[in-house]
């Protein structure tokens, strides 16, 4: 969706304001608002394109952790943790929900470890090799991508293969994973921005293959 | 597919419910079909309703909730990259193993981060870390982001301008230096390796650690030598 999240490149957002020795958190209920949408058992992209959704101007307008707080509720109702008639009441009027995952303290604590034994990705074969010129396809979909518009329709290379990971756009809406290869693209400064920029300075990012076709 | 932005966003309005969102602006307002705002007038008494409601349809466990504060809040932070940038400085084979595979070379030091990549600066190259669709920031070796990060200042202007952005964080770089950008869109998370400031030839590595900031590893500063005012 072509949403003011996606912001890449815009110019009048003004000065970046930094804040002197700031705290990782600004107000407890922002500590309890990060705990709530880390333990859901939900995957990012679909916590990502809700954020997504919210209207421009309350975007802008709403603190960091005030955009997770008017996002998890209608999460949660999406996913079927909770019904629309609960959030609306506060209450919980059925049964617990036993369909998902309840995150405990001991599994946190692995989060910051070494995984013992890595999944091993499946295996596909890639459409473009490292080196290789790509363009940046012109897709404008109504749902979650992690295309930014700045790069659409423009040439980049392929720098390295990152192997197969799920696709977001599919994932975010309950679509499945779509797994596919996954490329660092390099884009030069330039092709995005014209002549005025640098002839040296460069934009990476990582863009799955349904994002890119030979160029 | 199915859901468009309308129909989630339709969702998302009428969630805005009694209980977990503000009451609504007098009747006499409403003749009319337009998109109200979702700002919660106080985030904390819709948290703490959220968190009720969560934990009595068995969602969330709050002992693992006070284990994410906890978590992220004290045991991650920059200490944790400084170790990776210190111990790479040190041992040429570990740099070397750092940036061919970031996610083995960490683990090497306990530290678990799958997902990230380290990316060198030289005299002649600077990299620069952003996520422009969101937040995306390397938690396990820096902790949270600050909000500059977040804000949406950094996240426009960062790929379009970084140069300039980087003049307001009082870094100046030469036309001759080339500019990364890493814009974070996947999964995969950027820590900058900085370069090793002159003078520092003599220090532990655990010396070496204290002098490494978050700004370096995010790649908004150069690490200036010990002693001198930055």
């Amino acid at each position: 969706m072509n949403g003011i999240h996606d912001m890449g490149g815009m110019q009048d957002m003004g000065p970046v304001h930094r804040e002197p020795n700031e705290p990782t958190f600004h107000a407890p209920w922002e500590r309890r608002m990060f705990a709530l949408f880390n333990a859901l058992d939900l995957e990012w992209p679909m916590m990502r394109s809700q954020i997504d959704l919210i209207p421009p101007a309350d975007y802008l307008r709403i603190s960091y952790y005030e955009r997770w707080l008017t996002a998890i509720g209608p999460l949660m109702v999406r996913a079927g943790m909770v019904t629309q008639a609960e959030l609306d009441s506060g209450r919980a009027l059925g049964a617990k929900n036993s369909k998902f995952h309840v995150l405990t303290a001991s599994e946190v604590a692995t989060w910051i470890l070494p995984e013992a034994s890595p999944e091993s990705p499946p295996v596909a074969t890639p459409a473009f090799h490292a080196g290789q010129r790509v363009r940046a396809r012109t897709l404008n979909p109504t749902g979650h991508t992690r295309l930014p518009r700045y790069v659409r329709g423009r040439i980049g290379t392929i720098e390295r293969d990152r192997g197969v990971e799920s696709f977001p756009d599919t994932q975010a809406h309950g679509l499945g994973k779509k797994p596919q290869h996954l490329y660092v693209v390099r884009f030069a400064a330039r092709e995005l921005w014209g002549e005025h920029a640098s002839a040296s300075d460069s934009v990476q990012m990582d863009l799955w293959e349904d994002y890119l076709e030979p160029a | 597919m199915s859901t468009t932005r309308r129909d989630l966003l339709t969702g998302a309005l009428t969630a805005a419910g009694a209980a977990l969102v503000p009451p609504a602006a007098p009747a006499d307002e409403h003749g009319h079909d337009h998109d109200h705002s979702t700002v919660p007038s106080d985030p904390a008494l819709r948290v703490k309703a959220l968190e009720s409601l969560m934990v009595a349809k068995g969602l969330v466990d709050p002992a693992a909730l006070d284990a994410l504060i906890e978590t992220y809040e004290h045991k991650v932070g920059p200490h944790v990259g400084a170790r990776v940038v210190a111990r790479a400085w040190v041992d040429a084979a570990y740099r070397a193993r750092l940036l061919a595979n970031t996610g083995a070379a960490v683990a090497e030091l306990g530290v678990g981060a799958d997902d990230l990549t380290v990316v060198e600066n030289t005299p002649t190259t600077h990299n620069l870390v952003v996520c422009t669709l969101c937040s995306c920031y390397p938690w396990s070796v820096l902790g949270l982001p600050p909000l500059w990060y977040k804000s949406a200042a950094y996240r426009s202007r960062a790929v379009i301008d970084p140069r300039g952005v980087l003049e307001e964080f009082g870094l100046h770089l030469a036309d001759d230096v080339e500019v990364r950008v890493w814009d974070s869109t996947a999964e995969h998370r950027y820590l900058v390796l900085p370069e090793r400031p002159a003078g520092t030839e003599g220090l532990s590595e655990s010396a070496l650690a204290a002098l490494v900031t978050r700004d370096a590893m995010v790649g908004i500063a150069k690490l200036a030598p010990p002693g001198s005012a930055a």
